[in-house]
């Protein structure tokens, strides 16, 4: 039934999208995250929360420049490197000059080399690179380039506010970490053990593993090697199947301490955390959906209930990236220059609508903004997710995160 | 060392789940011939027709009713789907189980969609049963190996000490005997596929709150099923639990404690290079047991065919 409706919804958009597109442009963004496999509901519902935006931020509201309205494409790249190039390169056939992706910094890391030789080769056919989602801190230090925007923020920053959460409560001496098998787990674990290192030396980190990235069938004796190491709270940055295996594993074995963790929300998530992740399960998140941001944050969020009765805005720093590149595409006057479109994105100023000012720093791309860490809850709830019942609301909020944050980016700019 | 008790206990669970899946596939496999290979998309079925059915009418009812839908659903898709296909060989028979299990995988995301299901234990069974040393064991899991350990005695029991058993074994190795004899082989033959994808959808039933209910759920254990049949060598019962129990055993052995492949080698007596970084097997010293746990019980499948290629309770082809 649900399918049926977004069928016609999207027959119905492509019409409209159709109609206009005698007198304005459409431009098109392409959209290459995993729409199959295990990672698939993720990939998805960020494909809907990016639809969404461009409609309701920008073609609803008249488009950018002379009427030009977006469209997102969706690539399915099934969470792997090597046919993300292709969808990449499927892409830029098409025409595409706009590239958002987000889900694996390993997909990331592939991307971002790609585009930056094919922009070296291609002068005439260029394409932006806008991350919303993958975290791993060397796209934006040695592996930073002129064409890839980073509108999250990377997993040092987060972990740095979540390590402030984390020392400010007396209760913990014990961590535990515990992520994913690639370079995004590799970092959280390396960043979470020099911060708790520098800002409390008697917090004793008592264990340390990653595990295979979506494989793993039963957390189970993972789960029993937390809770014999005597942790008083566990850090991951586990996301998709991986993140609610391990956490329904850790509760279900016996563990009572809190869980903090990156990507714990939304995606049917939130809904069969349900009631056992009450008050445990603890996210560092951009935005806030609980209190709401603004009003016109709310009038947005129910916007998209509207359309989406199953879906949630659960990142909400995809509006940023759609709000930022229209920005940024009217500022230069153009959306074919994307070295014009890159430049104006470059220290751009924007104030969101989920509250707080976002700051796209110059020197490596990467985006400040207020971090908020948030706890798994029933109560004062105004916006749940997966219509749960449940949703995160707020409980400390870190202005400009990571603002001063070293960064070893070399950027080299185009002539 | 409480800690191996516990991990006893969550292996036989494991490996149990696991014999529930095998134990209907190799049974198949046994009676036709056909490798199943959307056996595990059943056990998915299961899954999800067990949580819309306990939207409605609790948990319990879901465990008795969708296992039935699973297993009907099996007994018409060998009916009216593989048998006309059986005429034509082997080959197009896989085919025609591949597909099919491509297509629930899509049936499954159009009506259900992606996201993983609030699919939960039910509040009878939502407690600590006891706790080894700080370890709790759910009930919930207590209920699993009971209900497993029933289904191979039931099984047991219906194939080697029942006249129906008789009559199923007779038809696997005399079929055109058997029909002489006024038994109808394909009613046989399609309770058999009816009765194995039940199986299958029982163990949906239960694994679904626990290791959750998503569309990539019969994709994460396709393959081991059938890693598991050819341990424990195709169509044995007796091969299935064995091969399943060893394999939750070793895969949750070696996720549970941190083995480094340098400990193994140097107890072996090969030293550690003094220059690991620039050594071409750094990733081999630097490997641990649970980075590879997943890939043990493909490593030991290799071993045993190159051992014992009926597996190891196979019956020898004539």
């Amino acid at each position: 039934m649900k399918s049926i409706t977004k069928l016609g919804a999207v027959s119905a958009l492509s019409l409209v999208i159709g109609a206009s597109a005698s007198f304005a442009e459409t431009i098109k963004i392409a959209f290459i995250d995993p729409l199959s496999g295990p990672f698939a509901s993720t990939g998805t519902n960020g494909l809907h929360q990016f639809e969404f935006a461009a409609e309701h931020m920008v073609n609803e509201k008249g488009g950018v420049l002379d009427g030009d309205t977006f469209e997102v494409v969706g690539f399915d790249n099934q969470t792997s490197p090597k046919e993300s190039l292709i969808q990449l390169q499927v892409a830029i056939d098409q025409g595409i000059r706009y590239v958002v992706q987000g889900n694996s910094s390993g997909v990331a890391n592939a991307l971002t080399e790609a585009i930056d030789k094919h922009n070296r080769r291609n002068p005439d056919s260029r394409v932006l690179f806008l991350n919303y989602a993958a975290v791993d801190p060397a796209l934006t230090n040695d592996k930073c380039n002129f064409w890839h925007f980073r509108f999250d923020a990377n997993a040092d920053i987060k972990m740095d506010a979540l390590t402030d959460v984390i020392v400010a409560d007396e209760n913990i001496k014990k961590v535990y970490i515990i992520g994913q098998d690639y370079s995004f787990g590799k970092a959280v674990s390396a960043a979470a053990n020099k911060m708790l290192g520098e800002k409390r030396d008697d917090i004793e980190v008592v264990g340390d593993e990653l595990h295979p990235i979506g494989k793993v069938k039963d957390f189970t004796p993972y789960a029993r090697k937390v809770v014999s190491s005597g942790a008083d709270a566990v850090i991951t940055g586990n996301w998709g199947a991986d993140m609610l295996g391990l956490g329904k594993a850790i509760i279900d074995n016996g563990f009572e301490g809190p869980i903090y963790t990156y990507y714990a929300a939304g995606s049917g998530m939130t809904a069969a955390f349900g009631e056992t992740g009450k008050d445990r399960i603890r996210l560092i998140s951009q935005g806030s959906i609980n209190p709401i941001g603004s009003e016109e944050a709310r009038a947005t969020y129910e916007a998209f209930e509207a359309k989406y009765p199953e879906g949630n805005i659960d990142q909400s720093r995809i509006f940023n990236t759609i709000g930022m590149l229209a920005a940024a595409i009217e500022e230069a006057g153009t959306a074919d220059d994307v070295v014009a479109v890159a430049s104006a994105l470059e220290g751009m100023e924007y104030e969101s609508m989920w509250g707080g000012k976002l700051f796209m720093r110059p020197q490596d791309h990467q985006l400040i903004q207020d971090m908020h860490v948030g706890v798994h809850t029933d109560e004062n709830v105004d916006f749940d997710f997966d219509n749960s019942g449940f949703g995160v609301v707020n409980e400390s909020t870190i202005e400009m995160a990571g603002m001063d944050s070293p960064t070893t980016c070399e950027m080299k700019r185009p002539e | 060392m409480d800690l191996i008790l516990v991990n006893i206990i969550d292996g036989l669970v494991t490996g149990l789940l696991l014999f529930m899946l095998s134990a209907g596939l190799t049974l198949i496999f046994s009676m036709m011939g056909v490798l199943n290979f959307a056996h595990a998309s059943f056990y998915m079925l299961g899954a999800y027709f067990a949580y819309q059915i306990s939207l409605a009418l609790g948990f319990w009812m879901g465990l008795l009713i969708a296992p039935l839908i699973v297993g009907v659903l099996g007994a018409g898709v060998e009916r009216y789907g593989l048998r006309r296909v059986h005429q034509y060989g082997h080959v197009p028979e896989l085919i025609f189980t591949f597909g099919l299990a491509l297509l629930i995988e899509e049936l499954v995301q159009f009506i259900w969609g992606k996201n993983q299901m609030p699919y939960f234990v039910p509040d009878a069974l939502n407690f600590s049963a006891f706790a080894i040393a700080g370890n709790s064991i759910p009930a919930y899991k207590i209920f699993m190996i009971f209900t497993s350990l029933a289904i191979f005695i039931g099984l047991l029991f219906i194939l080697t000490r029942t006249r129906v058993g008789m009559i199923i074994q007779a038809a696997l190795s005399y079929p055109r005997t058997v029909e002489a004899l006024g038994h109808n082989v394909p009613l046989i033959f399609m309770g058999v596929f009816g009765v194995g994808t039940a199986l299958a959808g029982v163990a949906g039933v239960i694994a679904g709150p626990v290791l959750g209910t998503f569309p990539g759920m019969a994709f994460v254990l396709g393959s081991i099923v059938f890693v598991t049949i050819v341990i424990g060598g195709l169509g044995s019962l007796w091969g299935a639990l064995v091969a399943s129990l060893l394999i939750g055993w070793l895969t949750t052995f070696a996720k549970a404690y941190n083995i480094a492949m340098e400990d193994i080698l140097n107890g072996i007596g090969i030293a550690t290079p003094e220059n690991l970084d620039s050594n071409v097997f750094r990733d081999l010293w630097s490997i641990t047991s649970p980075q590879i746990a997943d890939i043990l019980p493909y490593i030991l499948m290799v071993l045993i065919l190159i051992i014992r290629p009926s597996g190891l309770f196979g019956k020898r082809h004539s």
